[in-house]
């Protein structure tokens, strides 16, 4: 059981506001974990990924157990504490102020 | 008597104001998509209770939401927006040559036709069909691929493709515009397209009269007479009598003829409303008073309009969207505001409320003229 929490905008899209449940076949990656993801909430393609080259969005940044994600490789396997639900896994949208 | 409903897309979500035929009172429902950018939202012709909206963030992307009920509730659609083949480049700002890349949808156009067919602008500038309610979208590349999209420039708000109009007596002639390159046609339900911009002149380019590389803000026409189009270009208001071959400057007395907005009434082809702005450095009212200006002539001689609007202090802009009319015996005018406000006249432009005061900055404005 992965946990995944989304930021607002997401939530409002999916109409999911608390964290997002999946279940990950085989080894949980990125791609893994975002595929799964997609498939249970179509409406999310594209919004975390692009959609064409499936790299993630410039202003997407993956973090959890404290450990900023994003630039690991996307077929890394995920931490322990992600795959085991111990953890959460944020899908972040990146700051901006002003 | 019939009722309206107004469709607002604004910075932070989206907003339907419905009123019956006097429309003097006013229901405001939303926010829709509450935190998200809503560049337009319109519905069809034909079918009233079909709304197509664009919803986007520069962090999540693009979606489109569809309502068959009138937007009473909405669901995602198809955010597909691949350009065909190989994209190539067009110029960036700096003169070199850049990738064409997909940010987001600035405009939908309903066909007039059919309800599940719709017309998508988008930036960087292509124009994007589906014939399945937005499930599946395909590019119509002929406009991106005529010859001159290599040479395409964006404008400072990016380069898109804002206004699609489809001839009400002729479904294969579209006219679309793009900042900022111009004034584009197909007579072919847009296989194949030619720039229109003989008669512009534009003193932002080398060649003020180059054949594309003008600022075009918007295009509007009236049902009844097609040919002739009217254009609120980023300085110029123009007119062309002969559907885009030839244009002629139409500003006349208007205090500045810098603007974003241009609209034709519903019921007098040769009346046109624009709302002056400044200039391209200061975009607020001249005066920091918010007039629209009327022409019953087609141009040239206009009026201004201010009764009900701010007329001290006023620095909000309306973008190129975000002016509509509805086709109520009395014709309604109906424009929103960078500060949030959402004006509308009941009476042709002579006076005006608003009819929301404190939205997020207004993008676009539609109106459906219900039984």
């Amino acid at each position: 059981m992965i946990r995944v929490v989304l930021p607002a905008h997401l939530k409002t899209l999916i109409n999911q506001h608390r964290e997002v449940v999946l279940d990950v076949a085989g080894p949980v990656t990125q791609r893994s974990l975002l595929d799964a993801l997609e498939s249970q909430y179509p409406v999310l393609n594209g919004t975390i990924r692009d959609p064409t080259t499936q790299r993630r969005r410039p202003f997407i940044r993956f973090f959890a157990c404290e450990l900023d994600l994003s630039h690991a490789s996307p077929d890394d396997v995920l931490p322990d504490e992600v795959v085991s639900g111990a953890e959460q896994f944020f899908v972040v949208g990146a700051m901006a102020g002003g | 008597m019939g009722s309206v409903r107004v469709l607002v897309g604004t910075r932070k979500g989206a907003f339907i104001l419905s009123a019956d035929g006097t429309r003097k009172s006013w229901d405001v429902q939303g926010p829709f998509f509450e935190g998200w950018e809503m560049y337009h939202l319109k519905g069809s012709p034909i079918d009233p209770n079909r709304i197509y909206a664009s919803q986007s963030t520069g962090w999540f992307g693009q979606i489109i939401q569809r309502s068959d009920d009138g937007g009473a509730s909405w669901a995602p659609v198809g955010n597909g927006f691949k350009y065909d083949g190989v994209p190539g480049t067009h110029q960036w700002y700096d003169g070199t040559p850049h990738p064409w890349e997909f940010a987001r949808v600035w405009h939908l156009e309903p066909s007039l036709t059919d309800p599940d067919t719709v017309l998508a602008g988008v930036e960087d500038a292509a124009l994007f069909k589906s014939t399945d309610g937005g499930e599946n979208w395909s590019e119509l590349s002929g406009l991106r691929g005529h010859g001159s999209g290599p040479h395409w420039q964006p404008g400072a708000g990016g380069m898109c493709l804002h206004t699609i109009t489809v001839s009400p007596k002729d479904p294969n002639r579209i006219f679309a515009a793009i900042s900022a390159a111009g004034a584009f046609r197909s007579d072919d339900a847009g296989s194949t397209w030619r720039p229109i911009n003989r008669g512009l002149r534009s003193e932002g380019i080398p060649d003020e009269a180059a054949e594309v590389g003008h600022c075009v803000h918007r295009i509007a026409l009236h049902p009844s007479n097609p040919d002739v189009l009217y254009m609120q270009k980023h300085w110029d208001v123009m007119r062309s009598n002969d559907a885009g071959e030839s244009w002629f400057e139409v500003s006349g007395n208007l205090p500045s003829d810098f603007g974003f907005v241009i609209d034709v009434h519903a019921h007098e082809p040769e009346t046109i409303y624009v709302v002056p702005i400044t200039s391209d450095a200061v975009h607020f009212p001249p005066e920091g008073k918010l007039r629209v200006y009327r022409s019953r002539s087609g141009g040239n001689e206009w009026e201004p309009l201010g009764k009900g609007l701010p007329q001290s202090h006023c620095y909000v802009n309306v973008l190129r969207d975000a002016m509509a009319v509805d086709g109520l015996d009395e014709c309604g005018i109906y424009f929103g505001t960078t500060g949030g406000q959402v004006y509308a006249s009941n009476d042709a432009g002579d006076s005006w409320e608003a009819i929301v005061h404190d939205l997020p900055a207004v993008l676009s404005v539609e109106v459906q003229t219900l039984a």
